[in-house]
């Protein structure tokens, strides 16, 4: 098939006229001698849910990485909200409101749901300089409610431990706790994967809820129900290439497979 | 519409009855069943011996566990973190060692006690910088070390072998007792602390609309904290009064339990002993906090060498040999801290000494031979460790 043409230079506008929070445009990034990335580009807007698909090895997973702080593009820009950024930690990504939620979820099972919520983020009063710092236990707990009730999150107590959760609760407070940090693009690998049926439904509804709040949503998912139930594009990687942009009211199932594995001899670029 | 699950509660925390049922389910057992264990033990050595709970005993044995105690507080944060530290009574017996000849040297106790508590500083420092810069893994660092530490306490000590201690300072931390009024006025203060920051807590609880304890169960709580404390001074009066080392003990595990459960230090100490990869992404220091704890590991195992060459009266090659290591172990672990890392509590680590120094303490009214309180002992910390492993097990199905 023929090299997929994206737009390098000019900003651009998704069908509403809004410009993207987050602009990826041609990024490579070459891991020894594997090519990891060659010309990933992508577009998520504010309260919109953008699917990321492709086969093992598309480059799904670094793409995100780039976005998130933890790998450098050799080449390419990201721009978030107009401004080229250099993403050059997690750190950064996240000071600007990039938050993302791994596959293996990063919480600590002995610790109850406030404390993961504000995990490495905890509110504090300082008693004496130099010294360990007071939690502010109660203030946490208090500021973690709203949050929870805005996303239409029910979940035990807080003060229940994770361990006793269920896969879609775990989930449910991994995206919670990025929610709760005020983050504008929310990144979530494989956020259905291991999940049962009902449990799969309340995540994809929350990711609903998110993007309705306005905040922009990149989900990376190997399972095409799942995107078609709440993705509004779907950007394909093929061997580290983006080869496709559908919106999906605009495609079918057979066309985004067919991007996939790279079958159809030509892709439709939609914009 | 709301996201349904199948426990669909209120985000508010619940009742302490359904949250304490949680924890047990999900395998944080907490103080319960280390406490009925040593109900259990102390019923069956006072069956046998009339003499085990009198005052005189458990003033006795509230001595005897004063350095368990204080290494197991160590180790128990160690093990918090999922590590575990082979070299903490090594420690104790090179502080035991430095307190000593530095005393005798002529030096003021005060700094003499400075310089033991340095070394375990020092020492743990060192084994945390190797651990967490280099990676070796700490069971190997500090088994190493631990040898280490007892040929420099060997060479320390010289071919005098057993040194005395003169100073009546340094002799008078295991042997005063302060007077029963003092006694008296320490129970007052616990208790007051204790009312002043549960009340503080829930009052800051009801201010912000979340849950909070009715005031029945307040004055409930109050009033067991009040009767334990009543019987603790009560009984250690009828004696000489509350001993200075356990005096010193208790004040440790209040100040740590507070640093463990209060404070983000603490907070992160669990996280990194829960999952380390999530701790890290949370941007958690993992590497100052490792550092942070075997040091503090290396000063509990020094503190707790200072209160046994005061028991002792001296620095001898024996000091922090024996079954002291085994028995810091297995202090933390009897008491609930799990050697997975990430669960326990210091206020375990006291329960748990308390147990193995009453099955010390009762094997000797009974004069039993060692070969019967070696089997014993082990005995007994293979059951925790079990209990451990089991409930670690179920936490895992609980977690799925």
């Amino acid at each position: 098939m023929t090299d997929v043409q994206v737009p390098e230079d000019q900003p651009v506008t998704a069908g509403d006229g809004t410009a993207p929070l987050l602009s990826v445009r041609a990024i490579r990034k070459r891991f020894g001698a594997v090519q990891a990335l060659q010309g990933v580009s992508l577009d998520v807007h504010p309260g919109e849910v953008v699917a990321l698909v492709g086969d093992n090895g598309a480059g799904k997973s670094t793409t995100i990485k780039m976005i998130s702080g933890v790998e450098t593009p050799d080449d390419g820009e990201i721009f978030f909200e107009g401004q080229p950024v250099h993403l050059t930690s997690p750190a950064v990504a996240e000071r600007l409101g990039i938050q993302t939620v791994y596959q293996d979820l990063a919480l600590c099972d002995n610790l109850d749901i406030v404390s993961n919520l504000f995990l490495g983020r905890e509110l504090h009063r300082t008693l004496i300089p130099g010294l360990p710092k007071l939690m502010r236990k109660s203030e946490m707990e208090k500021r973690a409610i709203p949050v929870l009730k805005e996303l239409g999150i029910n979940l035990p107590p807080l003060s229940t431990l994770v361990a006793s959760l269920s896969g879609g609760q775990r989930q449910t407070v991994a995206v919670a706790r990025a929610v709760l940090w005020g983050s504008k693009l929310v990144m979530l690998d494989e956020p259905t994967a291991a999940l049962g049926v009902t449990q799969t439904k309340a995540v994809l509804e929350l990711i609903e809820r998110l993007a309705g709040n306005g905040v922009a949503v990149l989900m990376i998912s190997h399972n095409m129900t799942d995107v078609f139930q709440v993705a509004d594009r779907i950007v394909v990687l093929r061997l580290g290439r983006t080869v496709a942009n559908f919106v999906k009211c605009e495609t079918s199932l057979d066309q985004v497979v067919a991007a996939i594995t790279g079958s159809a001899e030509e892709v439709a670029i939609q914009e | 519409m709301s996201i349904q699950f199948e426990r669909t509660l209120q985000p508010k925390s619940g009742g302490w009855v359904e949250n304490w049922r949680d924890r047990v389910r999900a395998g944080d057992l907490g103080l319960l069943p280390v406490i009925l264990a040593l109900i259990v033990i102390w019923v069956i050595f006072e069956s046998v011996n009339g003499n085990f709970l009198s005052g005189r005993n458990l003033s006795n044995l509230t001595l005897q566990i004063t350095e368990i105690g204080m290494l197991g507080i160590g180790e128990t944060f160690i093990l918090l973190l999922g590590e575990i530290d082979l070299s903490i009574a090594a420690v104790s017996g090179v502080a035991a060692a430095v307190l000593v000849l530095l005393s005798n040297a002529g030096i003021n106790p005060w700094i003499c006690i400075i310089a033991a508590i340095l070394t375990g500083v020092i020492i743990g420092g060192f084994q945390g910088i190797w651990v967490t810069m280099i990676g070796v893994p700490a069971f190997i660092v500090t088994l190493a070390g631990s040898l280490g530490y007892q040929g420099i306490l060997l060479a320390f000590l010289g071919s005098t072998g057993t040194v005395p201690i003169f100073s009546h300072t340094l002799l008078g931390i295991a042997a005063s007792y302060i007077p029963a009024w003092a006694g008296w006025i320490v129970a007052l203060i616990a208790v007051v602390l204790y009312t002043a920051s549960l009340i503080l807590v829930q009052r800051g609880r009801r201010a912000r609309n979340l849950s909070f304890l009715s005031l029945r169960s307040i004055a409930l709580r109050c009033a067991v904290v009040v009767v334990v404390a009543a019987v603790v001074v009560g009984v250690l009066n009828s004696y000489r009064g509350f001993p200075v080392a356990g005096l010193i003990l208790l004040a440790f595990v209040v100040l740590f339990s507070f640093v463990t459960q209060s404070t983000v230090f603490g907070r992160h100490i669990y996280a990194v002993g829960g999952n380390k990869e999530a701790a890290r992404r949370a941007g958690i220091n993992i590497r100052k906090i490792r550092i942070a704890i075997f040091t503090l590991s290396g000063a509990m195992g020094a503190i707790g060498g200072i209160i046994g060459a005061s028991r002792l009266g001296s620095a001898s090659p024996a000091s922090g040999g024996g079954d002291l290591l085994l028995d810091s172990i297995a202090a933390a672990v009897i008491g609930g801290t799990s050697l997975f890392g990430g669960r326990g509590s210091i206020w375990n680590a006291l329960a748990g000494a308390f147990v193995i120094g009453s099955v010390e303490n009762g094997m000797d009214l009974l004069s039993a031979p060692s070969s019967t309180k070696y089997i014993v002992e082990g005995g007994i910390l293979l059951i925790a460790v079990t209990i451990d492993t089991i409930t670690r097990n179920r936490r895992r199905t609980a977690g799925r």
